[in-house]
C-alpha cells in the first residue's frame, strides 16, 4: 500500500476541559471517499475543524501528503490542498455567488485556471451560473449547499472534506447533492465526508469509521459497516 | 452667521471629518465586532504626528508645501499606534469575553491621551498648528476657509480610494469575507489576522487626515482633542449603520449638518436659560444618538443581523 494522503493518530481536541475527541486514528489513501459516521456530538465535526486547523489538538498527529500538519495555521493548510466545505454551509450571504466561488480561489493566481473552473462549477451545478450575479444569502438551502462545495472544488484541493452536506435538505436535494459526491468519487476526488445520513454515506464510501461521543468505536469499508448488524440497529433505524 | 448655506457648509465640513474618523470605528467593528474607544486618540496621535512633520521641516517652508509631508508624518504616527494597539493590547483579547477588549480600549484612551500630556514637548497646553493664510473662500453664498478646503477635497477621495480598494481588490474581497465569516474566510485561504491589521492601518490612516483637517481649521492639536470628537464620529459610525463603510461617510454628514443646524438655529428659548446656542453644540449628536439606538438601533445603512444562514 502507498502512503495514505491524510494519517491521522491518536488525535485528542478539547473545547477547554471538554475532550470531543479521545484519541482517533484513520488513513485517507488518495483517490478514496472515507466516511465518519455517528450520532450529534460524536466528534466529527471536530475532527473535520481540527484537520482544517481552526481547531488545535491538544494531543496527536495529523500528516497530509507526507508532511505534518499540526500547528500550520488554516490559510496555510488550504494551500496544501485540503479543502473544507463546513457544516451549515457558511456561504458568504452578502456576496454573489460568482464572488463566493472566487473567494475559494483566494490562493491561486492563474485567472484563466480560475474563470475555466468557475465555469465546471457552473456545469456540476447549473442553477449556480443561473444565478451567478445573486447574493448568495437568497438562495435557497440546497443551492447554498451546492455552492459551498463548488467553492470547496475552487481551490482544487487533493482532499475535499464535506460536513454534513446533506443536512436540512428536502429528499430530492439530498439525492442530487449525494449524486453530486458519486460523480466527484467517479472523477477521482479523495473525499472525507461526515453525514448523518449514515445510509447514503456507507454505500458511497470505500472506508467508514463510526464515531461514538470521540472515539472511533468500528471501522470497515462501506459495505461490511452497512451490513453489521449494530450498524444497522444504532443509524440505520432498524430493530 | 444664521443663513442656511453658511449653517449647511458649516455642517459638511464638519461632517466629512466626523465621517473620515467614524470609518476606522466601522472598519474594525465590521471585522472584529470591537467598539476601539482609543481610535479618537489615534486621531490626536495623528495630529501631534503632523505636527512634529511640520516642526523638522526647516522653517519658512510653504504650507502647500509642506502638506504631504505632515499627512505622512500624520498617517505614520496614527498607523503605528493602531496597529500596535491592535497586536499587543486586543489581539491577546481575540476570544475572551466582549467586556474585555471594551475596556482595555477605555485604558488605552487614557494611557494615550496622558503620554502625549507627560512626553509630547510642551503638550500640556494646546500646541498652535500652522494654519494657511489669506482670505476665505465664497462657495453658493458660504464663507469657506482656506485650511476647510482640504477637507472637502481629501474625505471624497478617501472614501473614493477606500470603496474601490474593498470592491475591487484581492485584499478588499478577502476583507469582506473575513467581516461576513471570519472562520470561513481562513478557510478560503484568508489571512484573517493580516486583514485586521490592514482594517486597523486604514481606520489610524483615515484619521492622521482627519487630523490634519482638524489642525488646519481650528490652528492647534491637543491632547484631549481626540475624545469628544471620537465620540461624535462614534456616533456618526451608529447613525450610518456600524460595519458599514458608506454609512460611516453619511452618518458623519448627517450629524455634521444637524450638529451645526440645531447650533445656529435652536437659540435661547424665553424662560429657559442657557438653552441651545454654542454652547449646546455637544449635546446635539448625542441627542441623536439616543434617538438612533431608540428609533433604528441598525443605523441608516445598516442591516438587521440575522442573514448569517
Amino acid at each position: 500500500m502507498t502512503t495514505p494522503l491524510l494519517e491521522v493518530e491518536n488525535l485528542h481536541v478539547a473545547y477547554g476541559k471538554i475532550e470531543a475527541v479521545k484519541g482517533i486514528s484513520f488513513t485517507v489513501q488518495a483517490g478514496q471517499v472515507v466516511t465518519l459516521i455517528g450520532t450529534n456530538g460524536a466528534g466529527k465535526t471536530t475532527t473535520l475543524r481540527t484537520l482544517s486547523g481552526l481547531l488545535t489538538p491538544t494531543a496527536g498527529t495529523i500528516r497530509f501528503d507526507g508532511r505534518p500538519l499540526t500547528g500550520v495555521p488554516a490559510h496555510d493548510i488550504v494551500a496544501r490542498g485540503l479543502a473544507h466545505s463546513p457544516e451549515g454551509r457558511h456561504i458568504f450571504p452578502r456576496l454573489t455567488i460568482a464572488e463566493n466561488l472566487q473567494l475559494g480561489a483566494f490562493l491561486r493566481k492563474d485567472t484563466a485556471g480560475i474563470t475555466q473552473d468557475i465555469r465546471r462549477a457552473y456545469d456540476l451545478f447549473p442553477i449556480l451560473g443561473e444565478r451567478a450575479g445573486q447574493k448568495a444569502g437568497t438562495l435557497s438551502g440546497g443551492e447554498q449547499q451546492m455552492l459551498a462545495m463548488g467553492r470547496a472544488l475552487m481551490s482544487r484541493p487533493k482532499l475535499l472534506m464535506l460536513d454534513e452536506p446533506s443536512m436540512g435538505l428536502s429528499p430530492i436535494m439530498m439525492q442530487k447533492i449525494m449524486d453530486t459526491i458519486a460523480e466527484l468519487k467517479a472523477a477521482g476526488t479523495t473525499i472525507l465526508l461526515v453525514e448523518q445520513n449514515a445510509q447514503a454515506a456507507l454505500t458511497l464510501a470505500d472506508q467508514g469509521h463510526v464515531m461514538e461521543i470521540g472515539k472511533i468505536v468500528l471501522s470497515g469499508t462501506g459495505a461490511d459497516l452497512l451490513h453489521d448488524e449494530s450498524v444497522r440497529k444504532a443509524y440505520l433505524g432498524e430493530d | 452667521m444664521h443663513e442656511l448655506p453658511q449653517q449647511l457648509a458649516n455642517g459638511l465640513i464638519l461632517g466629512a471629518m466626523y465621517g473620515l474618523i467614524a470609518i476606522g470605528y466601522t472598519m474594525v467593528y465590521g471585522i472584529v465586532q470591537l467598539i476601539n474607544f482609543a481610535h479618537g486618540e489615534i486621531f490626536m496621535v495623528g495630529g501631534f504626528g503632523a505636527l512634529t512633520a511640520h516642526l523638522i521641516l526647516p522653517a519658512g517652508t510653504g504650507l502647500l508645501l509642506a502638506l504631504p509631508l505632515m499627512i505622512l508624518g500624520g498617517i505614520l504616527a496614527a498607523v503605528a499606534v493602531g496597529v500596535a494597539a491592535e497586536r499587543f493590547a486586543y489581539r491577546p483579547l481575540r476570544n475572551a469575553p466582549r467586556l474585555a477588549p471594551l475596556i482595555t480600549a477605555i485604558g488605552l484612551s487614557i494611557a494615550l491621551q496622558q503620554a502625549i500630556w507627560k512626553w509630547y514637548p510642551d503638550a500640556k497646553k494646546a500646541r498652535v498648528f500652522p494654519q494657511f493664510k489669506g482670505d476665505s473662500i465664497e462657495i453658493l453664498g458660504a464663507t469657506v476657509q482656506r485650511g476647510e478646503i482640504f477637507l472637502l477635497v481629501a474625505a471624497p477621495l478617501c472614501m473614493l480610494a477606500l470603496g474601490l480598494f474593498v470592491a475591487r481588490t484581492r485584499t478588499g474581497r478577502g476583507m469582506q469575507a473575513t467581516a461576513q465569516d471570519p472562520d470561513t474566510a481562513r478557510l478560503m485561504g484568508i489571512n484573517t489576522d493580516r486583514i485586521i491589521v490592514i482594517a486597523f492601518a486604514i481606520g489610524a490612516a483615515f484619521a492622521a487626515i482627519a487630523a490634519v483637517a482638524h489642525g488646519l481649521k481650528y490652528g492647534q492639536v491637543d491632547f484631549r482633542m481626540g475624545f469628544i470628537t471620537g465620540l461624535k464620529a462614534f456616533t456618526a459610525a451608529v447613525l450610518g449603520g456600524i460595519g458599514n463603510i458608506y454609512g460611516a461617510m453619511l452618518g458623519g454628514v448627517v450629524l455634521g449638518v444637524a450638529e451645526a443646524l440645531a447650533t445656529g438655529y435652536i437659540e435661547e428659548i424665553p424662560g429657559m436659560t442657557q438653552f441651545g446656542g454654542g454652547s449646546w453644540k455637544d449635546v446635539w449628536a448625542f441627542v441623536l444618538l439616543i434617538l438612533v439606538l431608540l428609533l433604528r438601533p441598525q443605523g441608516l445603512l445598516g442591516e438587521r443581523v440575522a442573514d448569517r444562514a
